[in-house]
């Protein structure tokens, strides 16, 4: 009789232990949903007096009350551009060296060092960039770029230091430890036999890696690719530091930008009218819309391919 | 495949690899310019009233921070114990109760991963709307809000990984002894990754005790003493954004001494998690 009512009340504590962790689990998904509500809501004013015209005009008066938001998408794609053509390379580079070229012991000393980069806060970025890497954009890198590439429109105006492709560099360091994480991730979980029968065959290391590695690995690379895209997209604080924050669209990459992150940063917390807040907030859910495509796609190539993975060995 | 001289794919095969290994010095590089700028400059801004005073307006000698540093500690924790306990029971949902498949697992797995790549300042702007706005005012409360909504996805994946990795034999010899559920993940599996649980959570502190972005529009800042969450909290990562902003040289040395305050916490906390679950894994 006893251990019958002992076994009710496990039975009950069950119940109840299986409800706590699953809402805790729903949290997340309310979360996710709140985000979104809570953005639409408070873009409501904004949403109603703009309509569509907001993502494409360039208008942006606290005055006149006249806001839109092309400028701040502009920044935030072009910066993000800039970022992956430079991080994509590099990060896919560096982990060839780590899974293929260096020796074990020395990619396990420059393997974490290079994801510690990974771990250095945002702001941290962003006051380093300021105060040391932008001197040497506008002294060193910028004039030498103005002078063997002037010609072309991406280079006019003056070497300030700041600009689109100050942050882009920046944000490139910072989302290439991610990427090249996860492909050396990718990279090592190709099948030793595999490699070892094309060495076997007298290729080169380069050859196996261009031939069999990261065409065997491509899928993952790609996922790696979109989620250090995403991370980009999103990024704030560096980014805000050295862009400039100018609302206007130039074709210039020396020129003073902005981009969504840097606007919110900035303009948040002095926006007083509702107006203004409401604009905000919607180029919030516009960044919010971005990231979240972005993401959501990543995430179902990466499901998508680790489940074939799974069924085909 | 085009064929061409062994000569030739040598002298190939090695450029590639002087350009990977280029590559990955470069990345060194990164890391030991970004550290040993902050070192430099960091240095010369802490000393002893650094810790214990309240900020002291441009030009004038003498002030610390000291009330950040603390905002910040208490938004941390703050964040900390709201944010790991419910991540932890959500990454053992997701692990535990794993066998049925439902689709109300994958679902939050795959969501909780699409949170974690919300950009911060996103969540920031959610926690204004939700907690700021209808208040009225800034508060550390919801700084710590904030930057608990980013920790609670890190620590249910990382939770979940972690549990997954102790054998099940462990359980279903705990199970067959009659022990119900909830004790079974209490007192054995969560003991028996004990050291992984604390080293994910470790390091989704790491990630949030850098954050700025979601402070911004949540704790904002504040000169003085802090002695309710319920007020606008002093920080140090808003600070160094202020202080660095600002046309003068003494902020601008106070926001290096910050950040190297806030560089320092977060690498020596994400080596030792990195460091124990390596162990882990080995």
């Amino acid at each position: 009789m006893k251990g019958n009512r002992g076994s009710n009340f496990h039975k009950k504590t069950d119940t109840f232990f299986r409800y706590l962790t699953a809402s805790c689990g729903i949290m997340i998904l309310v979360i996710m949903a709140g985000i979104f509500t809570g953005l639409v809501v408070n873009s409501r004013l904004s949403i109603e007096r703009f309509g569509v015209g907001f993502v494409l005009s360039s208008a942006w008066n606290p005055v006149t009350q006249d806001f839109g938001a092309a400028s701040s998408i502009y920044g935030t794609l072009v910066s993000t551009g800039i970022a992956m053509i430079v991080a994509v390379p590099l990060s896919i580079a560096i982990a060839l060296f780590l899974a293929e070229i260096a020796s074990p012991a020395v990619s396990r000393i420059i393997g974490p060092a290079i994801e510690l980069l990974a771990a250095v806060p945002s702001i941290i970025y962003g006051m380093w960039g300021l105060f040391v890497f932008v001197p040497i954009m506008a002294n060193c890198i910028q004039p030498v770029l103005q002078k063997y590439l002037g010609f072309v429109p991406l280079f006019h105006g003056p070497p300030m230091g700041i600009g689109m492709l100050t942050s882009g560099l920046i944000l490139a360091f910072m989302i290439i430890p991610f990427i090249s994480s996860v492909t050396r991730d990718v990279f090592d979980m190709v099948p030793a036999v595999i490699k070892e029968s094309a060495y076997g065959m007298g290729a080169t290391t380069w050859e196996v890696s261009r031939h069999v590695i990261i065409p065997y690995g491509f899928k993952g690379i790609l996922g790696a690719c979109f989620l250090g895209l995403a991370r980009a997209m999103g990024e704030t604080m560096a980014v805000t530091f050295v862009i400039g924050n100018d609302h206007t669209i130039s074709p210039s990459l020396f020129a003073a930008a902005n981009s969504i992150a840097s606007t919110l940063a900035n303009e948040f917390t002095e926006a007083s009218e509702p107006i203004y807040l409401s604009a905000l907030v919607e180029l919030g859910l516009a960044l919010l819309v971005m990231t979240f495509v972005v993401q959501v796609f990543a995430e179902l190539w990466l499901w998508m391919v680790n489940n074939r993975g799974e069924k085909g060995i | 495949m085009k064929l061409r001289s062994l000569k030739m794919r040598k002298f190939f095969d090695l450029a590639i690899k002087m350009a990977a290994g280029f590559s990955a010095g470069l990345g060194i590089v990164v890391l030991c310019w970004i550290l040993i700028s902050i070192l430099s400059h960091g240095f010369k801004a802490i000393n002893w009233s650094f810790f214990t005073n309240l900020p002291a307006p441009p030009g004038v000698a003498g002030g610390g921070l000291a009330n950040a540093i603390a905002g910040t500690f208490l938004i941390t924790v703050a964040a900390t114990l709201m944010g790991v306990p419910v991540g932890l029971m959500a990454g053992t949902y997701l692990s535990e109760f794993d066998s049925d498949a439902s689709k109300l697992v994958l679902l939050i797995r795959f969501f909780s991963n699409v949170l974690m790549g919300i950009p911060s300042i996103i969540v920031g702007l959610f926690v204004y709307t939700i907690l700021v706005r209808p208040a009225g005012h800034f508060s550390g409360y919801a700084g710590a809000v904030s930057l608990a909504i980013i920790m609670l996805p890190v620590v249910a994946r990382t939770t979940e990984d972690m549990l997954a990795m102790v054998p099940d034999s462990l359980k279903e010899a705990a199970l067959a002894l009659g022990a119900p559920r909830w004790k079974v993940t209490f007192h054995i599996v969560f003991r028996a990754a004990k050291s992984g649980l604390v080293t994910g959570s470790l390091l989704a502190v790491a990630r949030v005790s850098g954050e700025t972005a979601p402070l911004m529009f949540t704790a904002l800042n504040n000169p003085y003493w802090v002695f309710s969450l319920n007020r606008p909290t002093p920080n140090l990562t808003v600070t160094i954004f202020n202080y660095a902003m600002s046309p003068y040289p003494d902020w601008q040395q106070q926001a290096w001494g910050a950040s190297l305050l806030i560089t320092v916490g977060v690498l020596l906390l994400s080596v030792l998690g990195r460091l124990v679950i390596r162990e882990r894994k080995s």
